[in-house]
């Protein structure tokens, strides 16, 4: 760019001292998109080539030739019938529970702060930076089955066992999905809050309208782009998580991840592994490029997802 | 100021402690306690010790230790190079080139982190390249995973880089060299601090694509902390996790101050 259009201070520089040759770039000058060979060969040989490797593998027959039957098997078993179904589930409602909670805490945060309502973002923020898993090992001395409520109930009641028991359901594997992955939500939307100019909070508030009615009409509009790219990444976030279920430790709760790495690992079934693997590749890498194409069409920072992180 | 009844927002307030405090103070305060307690049966843990730590000290951990924080070390300085090297050269390009370099990048984001680990297992486990079950395979998987971030984050740093300066140098005659490794990434320095952080508190918390291919010996932390909650240590576990934690955050901070010095320059 600068030198199609080198600034005003080169040629005064260059018509002040005539005797030196004006500061042209000198030598060989290659295009742009030959510095970016190396990085992009690098990339290939350590992302495209796996994963092409595992496409290719997952049509893989018996025999060793190309066939389709890998995929007819898998989709028609229920085990992965099961497995994809619960996935989506688990997605959708970790979504939906992350986008309330999001909205609710920023919209605390941002517009009835108190002290201390600061540092409790920034504490938030710091979670960005744990794994995933430590989340659900905190829920299993919680609401484990020896946990800390279950202990509390069965001290108050003389019962012998507690009633809280989802930790092993997808209610488990929800609550942990929503406390880890509600800062993507709320990181942006603090972002577009930020951008609010609060004279049209007042002005619409001293014309009468309660607060409800200010965050439907003037806050909400503008923060929908922030909440549709937060929610489409924690979508995305969500399909691929499997840590969080793998820590749970129950074995009815099987996602997509949980199935992919069950198949390779525990059965070294590697063809079922590799389908169930680009199946879900191709459902997260869609929704990732909807995300993308979200974030550039409504103007959100598309830096608000998994790091742009701290 | 949205509500200027002071009922109200004292309500309001109520609320947000009781979303913030269980979901999201409480777990990081239960894991430390569970550490130093042998059982947690009631509102509060019971048995205080220190056996824990002292399993989370001695060699089979410390080794783990060791070996999260080589690879996080190796996995973040390779992403910072190859990320920051596809970001500028990213940046020099137009539009069109920037979007297929930012696709390309950020396509180990999109896929889940566990079909990483296993196309890293089956493309190298059949030749030309065999590296199952060596630590390489370990560092390849924590450098593709968190080259993205940084690619990310220094590509998100140089749109806010003001130009004039890169420019101002290069109008004194400087070549692009010169420019790049005295203006421009000085300049950078703060934001690849920052990156660095990143990449390193992800490659020590990473997971998911570990548990696909690590070899017996080369075991990072965080699956030594699963075999333990999976063989129902859960005290034990707790410790492991408080060191994971401490080490990550002390190393953090130390780049933290690294940044703020750059910056102070």
């Amino acid at each position: 760019m600068s030198a199609l259009a080198p600034p005003r201070t080169a040629s005064t520089a260059a018509t002040g001292s005539p005797s030196e040759p004006a500061p042209v770039r000198s030598g060989i000058t290659v295009p742009a998109w030959v510095w970016a060979i190396p990085p992009v060969v690098l990339l290939a040989l350590a992302v495209l080539y796996p994963l092409g490797s595992v496409i290719s593998e997952s049509f893989t027959g018996p025999d060793g030739g190309f066939s389709t039957r890998p995929y007819v098997d898998v989709l028609s078993s229920t085990r992965f019938r099961t497995a994809l179904t619960t996935t989506v589930l688990i997605a959708v409602g970790s979504t939906v529970g992350c986008l309330v909670l999001g909205l609710v805490l920023a919209l605390i945060i941002a517009f009835v702060p108190f002290p201390g309502s600061g540092s409790a973002g920034r504490f938030i923020d710091t979670y960005l930076s744990f794994p995933s898993f430590l989340i659900t090992l905190a829920l299993l001395f919680v609401y484990g089955t020896v946990g800390m409520a279950n202990g509390m109930w069965t001290d108050l009641t003389g019962a012998d066992s507690g009633p809280f028991t989802f930790l092993s359901t997808p209610w488990g594997v929800i609550l942990a999905e929503v406390t880890f992955f509600t800062p993507f939500v709320l990181r942006p939307l603090l972002a577009a809050f930020a951008q609010i100019d609060t004279a049209q909070l007042e002005a619409a508030s001293s014309l009468g309208a309660r607060p409800a009615r200010v965050v439907r009409s003037v806050i909400l509009p503008e923060a929908l782009p922030a909440l549709v790219a937060g929610g489409a990444l924690v979508l995305v976030l969500c399909l691929n998580e499997f840590a969080i279920v793998l820590f749970t430790g129950a074995k009815d709760v099987v996602t997509l991840p949980m199935l992919v790495y069950s198949s390779a690992i525990l059965e070294a079934d590697y063809t079922t592994a590799c389908v169930v693997a680009t199946i879900n590749a191709t459902l997260s890498i869609g929704l990732y490029l909807l995300y993308r194409s979200l974030t550039s069409r409504l103007g959100a920072p598309t830096d608000g997802g998994r790091r742009a992180r701290p | 100021m949205l509500v200027h009844d002071r009922l109200t927002r004292r309500a309001i307030q109520a609320l947000f402690a009781l979303l913030f405090l269980p979901l999201f103070a409480l777990p990081l305060g239960v894991i430390v306690a569970a550490s130093f307690s042998t059982g947690w049966s009631g509102a509060l843990p019971s048995g205080p010790t220190l056996d824990n730590y002292a399993v989370a000290f001695g060699p089979q951990t410390l080794e783990a230790l060791r070996v999260s924080v080589v690879t996080a070390l190796v996995a973040s300085v390779c992403a910072l190079v190859i990320g920051t090297w596809a970001a500028l050269s990213a940046a020099s390009m137009g539009p069109k080139g920037r979007r297929i370099m930012d696709a390309l990048f950020m396509l180990p984001v999109a896929v889940p982190t566990v079909v990483v680990g296993l196309a890293l297992l089956v493309a190298f486990s059949r030749p030309p390249v065999l590296l199952n079950g060596t630590h390489t395979i370990v560092f390849l998987a924590h450098t593709v995973l968190v080259t993205a971030f940084a690619y990310q984050s220094v590509s998100a740093a140089l749109t806010r880089l003001d130009p004039v300066y890169g420019q101002v140098a290069a109008s004194l005659g400087a070549r692009p060299a010169r420019t790049l490794f005295l203006v421009r990434l000085p300049l950078l320095l703060p934001s690849l601090g920052a990156a660095t952080g990143l990449c390193f508190a992800l490659s020590m918390g990473e997971l998911s694509a570990t548990m696909m291919l690590y070899p017996p010996d080369w075991t990072p932390l965080p699956v030594r902390i699963f075999a333990a909650t999976d063989r129902g240590a859960l005290f034990t576990g707790s410790a492991f996790a408080v060191v994971l934690m401490a080490t990550t955050l002390l190393v953090m901070f130390a780049l933290s101050l690294v940044r703020t010095r750059a910056g102070h320059r």
